[in-house]
């Protein structure tokens, strides 16, 4: 669990980032005012976190392909220049062979920080994930694991990436029991759930929303601290309608909460961040208020996490209900090329949602 | 009487040169349709791995040449006018150009049929052009309109031309070679003489699926050719930094390969022919391509941080593939200077005509975001306001 992890490893959990800090809207209109903090981008709070997760601890390494010139999003500036190409580097064109190296560096005690480019080149490295990785410890009685693995991949649409850039993928990792699936929504959040994630002694898969890489900026705080796993977050509170979300689309689905109160409705917005093994209740806390729930996500709704979210809730909160449970998400379509616009699940496709819902 | 002219300077290891003396120009006219056989000699010799090297003398014909100089700077313009339409907007998602590796795709083709198979990765669009494919169906795809060859849903990245055997551009790195192992294998069956050309990069040559390919694909002697077209770098990476041996067609091991000067179109010819006659006879063998791609990786890439400019610039004055014929071209007497600025004046206009008529296309239907996800009337079927359902139904 994520707890022992953070307590192992000495959780420094700031309380002024924990709660009510929400910004990596597209505007980079930072809700977070802390004091004098610098201003970070996601991309450089990332970069930030590796650094910390390889100066605190000699035995972590970061590598994929052109990892140690940076990457192709320069996650990883400046890090082989500080820590050496021993600890940062480049490995070939092999996704398969990286995930899997990377399990076998984390069974000998180490931290293993692999890059995928892009979620949609993940899936040459699926069967190393789902079964080599996910598997391990309970296969061999837990006599063996990867929990020192994390593998980084960047996830989502950026506008115009077509095919195989802009894909979701996390759905079917939400399916893969031994692994966490966690993804942030702002720099603060990812540079607190990555260290999290790098000191969490479970294999762990991050998303990176990548069209927030340099979009979202708010002030992170600079020292090393950790945001706990698996504990949604309440960043809107509300009473009509409660809406489920996580990464890049947190801040579609807050321009439509923000819309809908100036339609008298008052929407509560949770931030799951960990999708396997989620909060479940924070959720049904929310909905056995509102009475109402809507998810959104960039993947095709069929088979979508926020299916699972769906049925979880009505299991529990079946009675409370007072609508169908709304799900906004991609179109069951691959992801196209010109018509990106149509396919995602905007601003104005959830706030009609939610007017319907809570006019149910 | 069969003109024959051997040109060569090995010792030098320049540009082709004639050892003939210039010929006539009684000779020649019109050049660009003479189909006299001419010899040359490559400058730089095949190297063999498990098999006999082909011969460095090539023939070829005056009009063969001048056809190679004509659709090479077709390419080569194209590739630049779609650096611009980039910068312009015109074109999003990711676009891969290909100028400075055009004598594969042209010396490829002038072996080869139509009935021969391609399938490459997504820098694929002088591949596609060299299937036969137009230039207006080449930037009305980019530019994602109805005109384009896969009907403006497929962007840079997904050029494809049934007709012509071009099984197309595919996007994840490696995984169209297993592809093409497959469709060598439909050709064994048809037993039409047909082979089929899967085309990878040196950075790919570092993936998994190569080797599970090259395994089954002779195994079961398939007539396949794996075209590592090496132009040295995988996006930031040079060659070396990612492959421990950098002779990519040794890497088959059983399977046979040959290096290949890919910047020289009648080496290429040559490699592709002798190719085909070994993959039908015995099955697969890997032709290494030494090429270079003057672009960046991606229109995101300058290009410029991770070599040289100086390895760029003596690679365009040394080994330009286009510079190539056009010396060949003058030396030997089949053009002049002014026919060939006249080529070249002609494929600019060729190609800006063709980017106007694109702009023209309309984009495409929305409904076609739902259409081929599934076959029409087969399996199941989106509805409902947005389509956000899906129904399944039987044939
Ligand atoms: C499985 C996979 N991993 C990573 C990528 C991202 N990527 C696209 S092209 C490329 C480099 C490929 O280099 P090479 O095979 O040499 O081909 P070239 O671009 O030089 O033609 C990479 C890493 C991808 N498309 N697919
Ligand atoms: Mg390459």
């Amino acid at each position: 669990m994520a707890t022992t992890a953070a307590r192992r490893f000495g959780r420094r959990l700031v309380p002024s980032v924990s709660r009510r800090r929400f910004s990596s809207s597209a505007a980079g209109d930072a809700l977070q005012r802390t004091q004098n903090h610098p201003s970070l981008n996601l991309c450089s709070a990332i970069n930030q976190a590796l650094h910390i997760a390889l100066d605190t601890d000699p035995r972590s390494y970061v590598f994929g392909e052109d990892v140690s010139f940076g990457g192709v999003f320069r996650c990883t500036l400046g890090l082989a220049d500080q820590f050496g190409k021993a600890r940062v580097f480049n490995t070939p064109l092999c996704e398969q062979g990286i995930v899997g190296f990377g399990i076998g560096l984390a069974a000998m005690g180490n931290r293993a920080v692999a890059e995928i480019q892009f979620a949609d080149y993940i899936f040459p490295a699926f069967d190393q994930i789902v079964n080599e990785a996910a598997k391990f410890r309970y296969r061999s009685g837990n006599q063996f694991n990867c929990g020192g693995l994390t593998i980084r991949a960047p996830y989502g649409a950026v506008g115009h990436g077509g095919h195989y850039h802009s894909q979701s993928p996390e759905a079917f990792f939400c399916h893969v029991p031994g692994i966490k699936v966690v993804i942030p929504r702002s720099p603060s959040q990812a540079k607190g759930l990555l260290l999290s994630c790098i000191r969490d002694p479970n294999p762990i898969v991050f998303f990176e929303p990548k069209w927030l890489y340099r979009l979202a900026v708010e002030e992170v705080p600079e020292h090393d601290y950790m945001l706990p796993l698996s504990e949604a977050e309440v960043i809107r509170e509300g009473v009509d309608i409660t809406l489920v979300g996580w990464g890049a689309q947190l801040s579609i689905m807050e321009e439509a909460c923000l819309d809908a109160e100036k339609d008298g409705i008052s929407c509560e917005l949770i931030d799951l961040k960990t999708l396997l093994p989620w909060d479940k209740e924070t959720v049904e806390a929310s909905v056995r208020k509102t009475g109402r729930l809507l998810i959104s996500h960039e993947a095709p709704v069929t088979g979508g996490f926020g299916a699972e979210i769906s049925a979880s809730i009505v299991e529990r909160c079946f009675l409370r209900l007072e609508a169908p449970v709304a799900r906004i998400c991609g179109l069951d379509t691959p992801f196209p090329l010109v018509f990106e616009p149509f396919y995602l699940p905007t601003k104005n496709k959830i706030l009609d949602a939610i007017k319907s819902t809570v006019n149910y | 009487m069969a003109l024959s002219r051997a040109a060569s300077s090995p010792s030098h290891g320049g540009l082709l040169k004639p050892l003939a003396a210039a010929i006539s120009a009684s000779f020649r006219r019109p050049i660009s349709t003479d189909a006299t056989p001419i010899t040359v000699e490559t400058s730089v010799p095949f190297t063999a791995h498990n098999c006999e090297a082909p011969s460095r003398t090539v023939e070829t014909t005056a009009q063969e040449l001048v056809g190679f100089f004509r659709i090479m700077a077709l390419m080569r313009r194209m590739e630049i006018a779609a650096d611009s339409l980039y910068k312009a907007k015109l074109i999003r998602g990711f676009c891969h150009l290909y100028d400075g590796q055009e004598a594969v795709a042209i010396g490829m083709e002038a072996a080869i049929t139509k009935k021969d198979s391609i399938i490459t990765a997504y820098r694929d669009h002088c591949t596609f052009l060299g299937r036969g494919g137009t230039l207006l169906e080449v930037f009305s795809e980019l530019m994602g309109r109805q005109a384009g060859c896969s009907k403006g849903k497929g962007g840079s990245m997904h050029f494809y031309r049934k007709e012509a055997g071009f099984y197309g551009g595919h996007g994840i790195v490696g995984a169209q070679i297993p592809l093409g192992i497959g469709l060598a294998f439909a050709q064994k069956y048809k037993k039409d003489e047909s082979v089929s050309f899967a085309l990878y990069g040196d950075g790919a040559a570092n993936q998994g699926q190569l080797f599970e390919a090259l395994n089954m694909a002779a195994l079961w002697d398939l007539p396949a050719i794996l075209v590592c077209e090496n132009n040295h770098y995988g996006m930031g990476t040079a060659e070396w930094r990612a492959a421990k041996s950098p002779a990519y067609y040794k890497r088959g091991d059983y399977v046979p390969g040959l290096k290949v000067d890919g910047m020289d179109a009648l080496a290429v010819k040559q490699a592709c022919k002798f190719a085909k006659e070994h993959a039908l006879k015995n099955g697969p063998i890997i032709l290494e391509m030494d090429t270079y791609r003057y672009h960046g990786h991606s229109m995101s890439d300058p290009g410029s941080t991770y070599r040289t400019r100086d390895e760029i610039s003596g690679v365009r004055q040394e080994r330009d593939p286009i510079e190539r014929i056009r010396k060949l071209l003058l030396s030997l007497d089949l053009a002049t200077e002014k026919e060939l600025k006249d080529t070249e004046k002609e494929v600019r206009k060729e190609v800006d005509d063709a980017i106007a008529q694109a702009k023209e296309s309309p984009m495409p239907d929305p409904s076609e975001l739902f259409s081929n996800v599934y076959v029409k009337g087969y399996g199941a079927e989106s509805f409902g306001a947005d389509r956000k359902e899906v129904r399944a139904v039987l044939p």
